[in-house]
């Protein structure tokens, strides 16, 4: 009896979440009103209300994703693109509606350029691997910049060395801003990509990207953007920026991991090799011959992530659902707070400081490693990340061997910039 | 005591501040690298062997408070020791720092390592203490090439 009672529980819940929609498309959300939105914001750790500072690493997922993928599960499981039956349609419909909001939403042309992939990772290695392989000859050049993230490095590096090319960097200055001067001087006849971050991981620094792109494409260069950091963040307009790929994944901007997706133009996807071989990404097999599926299916091998997909979908009504400009109003000041807060904080230096800057902040503490600032503000409830973050040459670039890095979304607060800067004195009393 | 304050205990925060041994040795018999890719610490340890006796032991490097002074309470502890009492060691602190060894009823054997038993509330910090022995192990038995703790 008590699945029962569960049921209907879930049932009411499914209502107040079809009354919030219907109230968030009148009225613009709030700091106060979005963090009710978000479950686990409200638990404690140890202890301590929680301060959820990493959001860089992942966000937190609204209940509207929460019940998107329960809804799924309970109501829709089936497997998709292959089925005659009344849920495979279902759940179909679901998953390419949710395909539809994502073209929507980063307004690329058609649906067709919106491939799904397992996240911002995968896309890379996904271009790297067709397009790369098929353009990519001995003596050419990649460039990428000194503020990638591994994942923007490595499948580039693979390439390089499977086909002798060489890989060229974009340096950048003390403030962690990429110099385009030389951006210019190592676009080339050589070069066949360029793979450039739009939003740096470790350092927050917003990139020029679109004036790079015009850059690149004036020598026909093509551009692939690594957008993980920033769509959760900022408005991100495929046919304004121009990009040639953009990689995101869903579990930064609200929505569920394990999917993500890889917008591409599609006079390159046409004439792309498959990425992997499988059911769902062919029209017709013998083994003689396979003829390939259309875009986009045609790099979507086997049963994909489904309620990843119909999450993400989820994850981007909720975004609609603010005023994106207001959110990127709102974090800019909580960033400025945040600067000046930690900044007067004595032996606290804060590494990246682009004028054009999302809401990540890295630090140092003179004598104190990050690893051990991290332990002691979990202890307080904070939660941000310590290391490398997955950008080992940027670390070596300012001469660190990591940071500590609090990076801010919308639901954060004032009050939170307030504990972290007390937990951080905490840290100097304990290790001081 | 907080769990806190369990795990920056004064012999830790001490050999974090003013670490022993620490200098590069010259005539060193054997030196092996010990690297954490997930936090970047990363330290040499450098053995003089004679025989079984460890005549002298150092390391340099970098990393967390818990690494350094691990590595600083090792090398301080093992000088004259044979490399079976290194290893004896090496295995109480293993089991000490995963929670499978009480400090308290373990003090005379375990001496200022026993300042490491709080690393066991803390699973994440767990490679920062055990970095420098799983090294010196690797040093012990000449596995000359660098070692991770991934």
């Amino acid at each position: 009896m008590s699945g029962c009672k569960k049921a209907a529980n879930w049932k009411s819940k499914m209502e107040i979440t079809a009354t919030y929609l219907a109230d968030a498309a009148k009225a613009p959300v709030t700091v106060e009103s979005c963090r009710f939105h978000f479950p686990l914001l409200r638990r404690q750790v140890n202890g301590k209300p929680l301060v959820y500072l990493d959001n860089a690493a992942t966000s937190q997922k609204p209940q509207i994703v929460i019940d998107a993928i329960m809804r799924y599960y309970h109501e829709e499981n089936s497997n998709i693109h292959r089925g005659v039956h009344y849920l495979s349609t279902k759940a179909t419909e679901a998953y390419e509606e949710a395909r539809i909001k994502v073209q929507n939403f980063i307004n690329a042309r058609s649906m067709q350029e919106v491939i799904y992939v397992r996240g911002t990772t995968e896309a890379i290695n996904l271009v790297a691997a067709t397009y790369g392989r098929m353009h990519v000859t001995a003596g050419d050049e990649v460039v990428i910049s000194a503020m990638e993230h591994h994942s923007n490095i490595v499948p580039w590096q693979l390439l390089c060395e499977e086909k002798n090319a060489q890989l060229r960097v974009i340096p950048m200055n003390d403030a962690g801003e990429l110099l385009l001067d030389e951006y210019e001087r190592l676009l080339s006849d050589k070069t066949k990509i360029v793979a450039v971050t739009h939003i740096s991981n470790a350092l927050g620094t917003i990139n020029p990207v679109k004036q790079m792109i015009a850059s690149a494409h004036r020598r026909g260069i093509p551009v692939l953007v690594d957008g993980a950091q920033a769509v959760p963040h900022i408005k991100v307009d495929m046919q304004d920026l121009d990009c040639d790929f953009y990689a995101f994944s869903s579990h930064k901007m609200f929505g569920p991991t394990g999917v993500g997706v890889l917008f591409g133009k599609r006079e390159l996807l046409e004439k792309m090799p498959p990425y992997q071989g499988g059911g769902d990404m062919i029209k017709s097999v013998t083994f003689e011959k396979t003829i390939y599926n259309d875009l986009p299916y045609r790099f979507e091998a086997g049963t994909p992530n489904i309620e990843g997909g119909i999450g993400l979908g989820a994850a981007i009504d909720y975004m609609n659902g603010m005023d994106l400009n207001a959110v990127a109003a709102y974090e800019r000041e909580l960033l400025a707070y945040a600067t000046v807060r930690l900044k007067e904080i004595p032996g606290l230096t804060i590494i990246g400081a682009a004028k054009e800057k999302a809401s990540v902040i890295s630090f140092v503490l003179d004598g104190i490693h990050p690893h051990d600032i991290g332990t002691i503000l979990d202890y307080e409830g904070i939660a941000i990340r310590t290391g490398h973050h997955c950008a080992q040459p940027v670390m070596k670039r300012f001469g660190i061997p990591a940071t500590a890095r609090a990076s801010f979304a919308f639901y954060n607060t004032k009050e939170e910039v307030d504990v972290l800067v007390k937990g951080i004195y905490k840290v100097k009393e304990v290790l001081g | 005591m907080s769990v806190l304050k369990e795990l920056y205990q004064e012999v830790i925060l001490d050999h974090n501040k003013n670490p022993r041994n620490f200098r590069k040795m010259d005539d060193a018999t054997r030196h092996v690298e010990g690297y954490n890719p997930l936090c970047g610490d990363h330290y040499t340890i450098f053995l003089k062997l004679d025989g079984d006796i460890i005549r002298d032991v150092s390391f340099e490097g970098s990393g967390c408070a818990i690494s350094k002074s691990s590595a600083s309470v090792m090398t301080s502890m093992l000088k004259g020791k044979t490399k079976a009492e290194a290893e004896s060691y090496f295995e109480d602190f293993h089991k000490l720092v995963k929670g499978e060894l009480n400090a308290e009823q373990n003090m005379d054997r375990l001496g200022r390592l026993a300042a490491f038993a709080g690393v066991s509330e803390f699973p994440a910090r767990v490679k920062c203490a055990s970095l420098a022995w799983h090294t010196l192990h690797a040093a012990l038995h000449d596995e000359g090439a660098a070692i991770s703790t991934e």
